[in-house]
């Protein structure tokens, strides 16, 4: 156990439970737009599948990773619309056609990448961007200020959406939206428009946290999300539907994965154990879940499509 | 939730989850196209492959049982106003349950054997559905994020308990450590149908099931009560029905079809093994998803889910076929299995409002209209095939 309490191990454990924390942080702060205006968008983690096969890609044609995080965002935004006209137009039953989007792209990036890549072949990650004079900082340098700028992107969002949702008027009606529909409606907020706008924004993010994670990792592969999706949308409920509770569930996320991952490294627990240990994230989920069901009230409209009149 | 009176087959309606599919191909020719293969050649392949030889329909009844148990199993509870994404998870619980099973049980002859081990995935399913059900029931958690969640939880057991006490003893001898069981008892094996060295009763046991969840949902005063409650729960409750001892009840033979399926796949595998490779889908083959395909394609009606497992599972397995013909990965199909759930629910409210020949106002309102408790109504009465 002594191996664990060095201080390089520790700042190791903390910065990676960052890194880890940063895709489900995108994806589960882009999902909260959406439901906090009511609309559940189930089919996050096949967004973030096809993000991440479009920003792998991209780097591996121009060996540049912005340009590859950036199409990963784009083809976000052009699903994020597509499961807009799904769940607001069409009235789609949010709780399954999200799982349709999710099949489609877990099967759509698998296809895409064997056919157009084939082997694997590793690309190079975000470049690590210390900031002046914090990194050098003895520990918390090394644990908060030595990360990629996408980690910065990632964080600095958290504040920004803390902005957008209660300073904007964009954000009021965001929320008006997901509380009461028809009183949004009959004060001239467009319920559709806040909806395509909230989806849309979500897709991106999701896109987004795909190619972020692609390219950290550097490398694509069948199913390479492995459900982070899902542990997004999970983490919006258990962030109560609020920024800081998003990216708390996050980093709680990053911590326990980094910790299990550290532990293993150092031989500390077993490959089993390190499986079992592998579910406490899940099992924590699942109790945060019971306490958020029981202290919270989700956004009165979710899942629940409008229309105007009735 | 779920208006499945709207997805029920009937009339016109016979016609949307068959657009759905022929929308679905049609993009999947598109896609073949932009991928440089002959769409024509790949579809021929892929029919061929599916339902073109006897070998062909053994490999698709085959592939088709886990999506027909699990899609049973998704229609009662999304009868019952409740959603299960579970499925991959109760799979691998039941399949776990059923090999430990197999490797306690001593030599016992097959009428005990089987029994026992088919008896043991249920239960196993049984079990990681209950959780969800009474989470939802009694916690108000959402059981779209519960179920998710557990299916972490049973891929991470899994690959414990397959490389940890379940091992095959000659992994550790020969140093391999391949995250296997050993070959399971012999007198469990399932029993082969028609002589033949490929198909068992797996798929009998399905249709079956299928048969019996028939009569359960619409012939036992339970089934009513579960549809009941997924029409409205407030008035299923004034009606003195226990709603959330059903709600339970539902999830529960939910996770026990999906259990069995998790059974059936150990027990009709060629190999006769659990084998993980650390991930879910890698036990599963998604049935726990694509059983979710075949049970809304069938209406959310278990005999209407019987041919839609099978046209599945027949894409699945020509998926294969077309992959050598065309050189296009199957993983397409996969791909072409989500746009048919998109096009299926998204159609929905379109065809509604096509049959009532009215304005959305009057469908909303010739629809069961709101329901005070915590979701919308899920179904009608009736769904006679």
């Amino acid at each position: 156990m002594s191996r664990l309490f060095t201080e390089a191990v520790l700042i190791g454990i903390v910065a990676s439970g960052i890194r880890l924390a940063v895709p489900l942080l995108l994806a589960s702060l882009g999902e909260m737009y959406g439901q906090r205006s009511g609309v559940l968008n189930l089919g996050v983690d096949g967004i973030m599948l096809l993000g991440a096969f479009s920003g792998y890609y991209l780097v591996l044609r121009t060996g540049n990773v912005w340009v590859g995080l950036v199409m990963g965002a784009f083809i976000g935004l052009l699903l994020g619309l597509a499961s807009a006209v799904i769940s607001v137009t069409l009235k789609a039953e949010q709780g399954i056609s999200g799982i349709g989007v999710y099949l489609f792209g877990l099967g759509m990036s698998d296809l895409l990448f064997q056919k157009m890549v084939g082997t694997p072949i590793p690309i190079s990650g975000f470049p690590d961007l210390d900031i002046p004079l914090l990194s050098d900082i003895p520990i918390l340098g090394g644990m908060l200020f030595q990360h990629s700028a996408v980690i910065y992107m990632a964080f600095a969002a958290v504040p920004i959406s803390l902005y957008v949702l209660n300073r904007t008027t964009f954000g009021m009606n965001i929320k008006a939206v997901g509380e009461n529909p028809e009183a949004a409606d009959s004060l001239g907020v467009s319920v559709t428009k806040i909806r395509y706008a909230t989806v849309t924004i979500g897709g991106t993010f999701a896109g987004f946290a795909g190619g972020a994670l692609a390219i950290d990792l550097g490398i694509f592969q069948q199913n390479l999300t492995n459900a982070a999706g899902f542990i997004a949308i999970a983490l919006v409920y258990f962030g109560a539907w609020r920024p800081m509770g998003v990216m708390a569930g996050a980093l709680l996320y990053g911590f326990v994965n980094a910790l299990v991952l550290q532990l293993k490294t150092l031989g500390i627990i077993s490959r089993g154990w390190s499986d079992i240990s592998a579910m406490a994230p899940a099992l924590i989920t699942i109790l945060a879940l019971v306490i958020v069901a029981r202290r919270f009230r989700q956004p009165a409209a979710l899942t629940k499509p409008f229309t105007r009149g009735t | 939730m779920l208006r499945s009176d709207r997805l029920r087959p009937r009339l016109g309606g016979y016609l949307v989850p068959i657009i759905a599919v022929i929308a679905a191909l049609l993009i999947g020719a598109i896609i073949l196209l932009r991928l440089g293969a002959d769409p024509i050649e790949g579809f021929s392949a892929l029919f061929s492959g599916a339902f073109g030889s006897t070998d062909a329909l053994i490999g698709t009844a085959l592939k088709a049982t886990p999506l027909l148990l699990v899609g049973v199993g998704i229609t009662i509870a999304f009868r019952a106003n409740v959603i299960n994404i579970g499925g991959e998870g109760q799979m691998v619980a039941g399949g776990l349950l059923a090999t430990t099973t197999a490797l306690v049980l001593p030599d016992v002859p097959t009428i005990i054997a089987l029994p026992a081990v088919l008896l043991a995935g249920i239960v196993g399913g049984a079990i990681w559905g209950a959780i969800p059900g009474a989470l939802k029931a009694y916690y108000g958690v959402n059981e779209i994020l519960s179920t998710i969640m557990l299916n972490v939880v049973a891929v991470q057991l899994m690959a414990f308990l397959l490389r940890g006490v379940l091992i095959d003893p000659a992994e550790i001898e020969r140093g391999t450590r391949i995250p296997q069981t050993k070959r399971l008892m012999e007198s469990a094996d399932l029993p082969s149908l028609f002589g033949s060295d490929r198909l068992h009763i797996g798929p009998l046991i399905a249709v079956l099931a299928a048969v019996g969840a028939y009569v359960l949902m619409w012939r036992t005063p339970l089934g009513f009560r579960i549809r009941s409650v997924g029409l409205s729960r407030d008035a299923s409750r004034y009606a003195g029905v226990r709603v959330k001892r059903t709600i339970v009840l539902a999830m529960t033979l939910s996770g026990a079809m999906a259990g069995l399926a998790g059974a059936v796949l150990v027990f009709g595998s060629e190999s006769h093994r659990m084998v993980t490779d650390g991930s879910t889908a890698g036990f599963t083959g998604s049935a726990g998803f694509n059983g979710i395909v075949a049970a809304l394609f069938g209406g959310l009606h278990a005999l209407w889910t019987i041919p839609a497992s099978f046209l599945f599972g027949g894409l699945l397995v020509g998926g294969n076929a077309m992959q050598r013909a065309v050189q296009v990965p199957s993983a397409l199909i996969l791909a072409l299995n989500g746009l048919v759930v998109v096009f299926v629910v998204s159609s929905d409210r379109l065809r509604r409002r096509l049959l009532s020949g009215g304005s959305e106002k009057a469908e909303e309102r010739s629809s069961s209209g709101p329901d005070p408790g915590d979701g919308d109504p899920v179904s009608s009465g009736g769904g006679e095939p």
